[in-house]
């Protein structure tokens, strides 16, 4: 009853062939990997690295001998200002806040920026800084006699709680990053409420038939809709359509006398919201359909409504899929920014949005302007802006990690 | 559509024969047919089931006897393409009636599943959950004890209460989901093939909890172990292909069959 000259002898082939897939596999990984690693270091390369700050007015003509700019008390820097600030300068940062109230380091900003007026003659990345310090030292004091010689990063707490102003030294990512969170809330506040209900009525409500299936082919279509497109129908419905509302003006906001009109951080939102909105009724709508048909059963037949069986079975047991399906897409909103350009972003905002209907500018705008600046110095603010961006991605996933995590155990023992 | 149909004192017309209506037999099915599309799996199915006995209905795969069980608590509509023609009889009412709300069906007559499929709460809240929604007054602790003592899983879980009902094993599962069955104080109990994926220490837990809960209920259970319909049941249906071939007293169908197809059946010629 042998039948072993039947069967080819092949297992070696067979766990080659595998194995040599495995490697591919492994591969592809390490690629992508490779990648990741490439774009991270490129940031950080230019987030960070030496610079050569020339003053325009010498430090040492302002102060006595024997002391720093850095160590005199809040009177001596303003007779310096006193001394040294042109009549109309003054006048301004008078205007802004008096002096009088203005704190020691305020002071120290001040003559700082107005009158020392430092300038960033050369910048080099974190690489040159790191393994050809000597050939920099060389050339700097060669090019730059009067100049300084400090490491700098570029991300630093100046940086991050300022707002934008025209000048490298003294800009900030404050209004883009106030303008990025409120935009994320608005589209997170809309899209995931709609969402969540639209996959349920197609999952569980919906029939079978020809409107239905329409509409689902639809939404897949939707999900592949070029971002620019959305940018278009934000523009045609929220700033132009509905401008009354997302200005502002049908709620008496218009007192606060920066109305832009319809392009204001709401209708930003709103226009993201609709632009993920496909992607989170898919992922939904397939955490939902994940849920095995028995837990419905059993659940129905205990006397559960349709409603009941939805709310206290299905949701809870999907609810986590939802919830990651949902922040991925919105990780992609908050990158997003040729539909914000469409929609009317402004491109310079030195004032800080204050509330759902201010101007805006968000992360990714504002990291397009800046590496438009020809400029090197905007090379490394930009390095350094979108190093906050990622962050606060990063930071958004986190928080959805751990909310995920927690439901999950709810889910467990609850 | 349902949502926008029911008025109230139509819905409750079932409500409202409960506890009154007292016809001879606890469930009955006239000429019952279900289809699967154009695929006739049920075929003019008339049936009644006495009050407070265990009735096994056997056959081999595919012959309906699941399909049926499903259909007398309105349980096939969750299937999609599935049609059901003729009456099943409840107190005294079609649960079929346009006006007789499925919830209503589900709560009186309840039922238990091939595969223990426990809610993923707590032991507790699987047999609570259910009375609560249902707007159970009494009080949930009695209720839970109760329930968990009638299918003797007190002991075991008393302790345990609070934890996931997924750490019990699958016997304890399958007696949870009866015990969440019978904490409705439901009339009817069905039971789809509800040892099928049980070992036989558990199937035999299970088996000897049907004749207490035959005192209070009655019960209709599917099976393809036509030794455990013979140890469990009163009476035994035997379907072949979609129709009741024979139905009669468990000991007369096994010693006595009158029809040929019954008796090549449990003699095992076939199935």
């Amino acid at each position: 009853m042998s039948g072993r000259e039947d069967f080819a002898v092949n297992l070696a082939s067979r766990h080659a062939r595998g194995d040599r897939w495995r490697l591919m596999f492994m591969l592809s990984t390490l690629l992508a990997i490779v990648f990741l690693g490439a774009l991270i270091l490129t940031i950080v390369d230019d987030a960070f690295g030496y610079v050569v700050m020339v003053d325009e007015v010498d430090q040492r003509s302002l102060v006595p001998d024997d002391e720093r700019l850095e160590s005199l008390d809040a009177e001596a820097l303003r007779a310096v200002i006193d001394e040294r600030l042109s009549p109309r300068r003054y006048r301004a940062i008078e205007r802004e806040r008096p002096f009088d109230e203005r704190t020691a380091a305020d002071l120290y900003d001040i003559v700082l920026y107005e009158i020392v007026k430092p300038r960033v003659a050369e910048t080099y990345t974190l690489f040159e800084s790191l393994f050809a310090r000597r050939s920099i030292v060389e050339e700097t004091t060669l090019a730059h006699p009067d100049g300084e010689l400090v490491f700098r990063s570029w991300v630093n707490m100046r940086f991050l709680s300022t707002s934008q102003t025209a000048r490298p030294l003294t800009t900030g990512v404050l209004t883009a990053v106030k303008g990025s969170i409120l935009t994320i809330s608005i589209t997170i506040l809309f899209s995931f409420p709609v969402g969540i209900a639209a996959a349920i009525w197609l999952e569980e409500y919906a029939g079978d038939n020809r409107l239905n299936r329409f509409i689902q082919v639809n939404i897949y279509n939707l999900a592949g809709v070029p971002s620019i497109i959305y940018g278009m129908l934000g523009l045609a419905i929220f700033v132009r359509g509905l401008e009354r509302f997302t200005s502002g003006s049908a709620f008496g906001a218009s007192t606060s006398g920066e109305v832009a009109n319809g392009r204001t951080i709401l209708s930003a939102g709103l226009t993201l919201a609709i632009l993920i909105l496909p992607v989170i009724i898919i992922n939904a709508q397939e955490a939902i359909r994940a849920i095995p048909g028995s837990l419905r059963q059993s659940s129905l037949a205990v006397g559960a409504t349709k409603w009941q069986t939805i709310w206290h079975q299905v949701l809870p047991a999907s609810f986590d899929r939802i919830l990651t399906g949902a922040v991925l897409a919105v990780s992609r909103a908050i990158g997003e920014t040729a539909p914000l350009v469409v929609v009317g972003a402004s491109t310079f905002l030195t004032q800080d949005p204050t509330g759902v209907f201010s101007k805006f500018t968000t992360l990714p705008i504002q990291i397009y302007q800046w590496t438009s600046r020809p400029q090197a110095e905007f090379r490394h603010i930009s390095a350094a802006a979108i190093v906050v961006l990622l962050a606060l991605m990063l930071s958004l996933n986190a928080f959805a990690i751990f909310t995920r995590n927690r439901l999950r155990r709810q889910k467990r023992f609850g | 559509m349902r949502l926008f149909k029911k008025s109230a004192p139509e819905a409750n017309r079932l409500e409202a024969t409960i506890g009154s209506g007292d016809s001879g037999q606890a469930l009955e099915a006239k000429s019952l047919s279900i289809f699967y599309g154009e695929f006739e799996a049920v075929k003019r199915l008339s049936i009644g089931f006495e009050r407070k006995k265990v009735t096994a209905l056997i056959g081999p795969s595919g012959c309906g006897k699941s399909t049926a069980l499903r259909a007398f608590n309105r349980m096939n509509e969750l299937i999609r393409g599935v049609r059901t023609e003729g009456e099943v009889s409840f107190r005294g009412v079609n649960v079929y009636d346009p006006d007789v709300d499925a919830v209503q069906v589900r709560r009186w007559i309840g039922m238990v599943f091939q595969k223990p499929n426990p809610f993923s709460k707590s032991i507790y809240e699987n047999i609570a959950w259910g009375a609560r929604i249902n707007g159970y007054q009494g009080g949930f602790d009695e209720l839970v004890e109760n329930s968990l003592k009638q299918v003797a899983l007190w002991d075991e879980v008393k302790d345990k209460l609070k934890e996931s009902a997924y750490a019990l094993s699958g016997g304890q599962q399958q007696r949870l989901c009866i015990a969440r069955a019978v904490a409705l104080k439901p009339e009817i109990l069905l039971m789809d093939e509800p040892t099928s994926a049980l070992d036989p220490i558990s199937t035999a837990k299970i088996e000897s909890l049907l004749d207490d809960l035959k005192k209070r209920y009655t019960i209709i259970i599917v099976t393809h172990n036509m030794q455990q319909a013979g140890r469990v049941s009163d009476k035994t249906g035997f379907m072949l292909l979609g129709e009741l071939v024979e139905y009669s007293d468990t000991k007369e169908l096994f010693f006595n069959p009158k029809d040929p197809r019954t008796e090549n059946y449990i003699s095992g010629r076939f199935g």
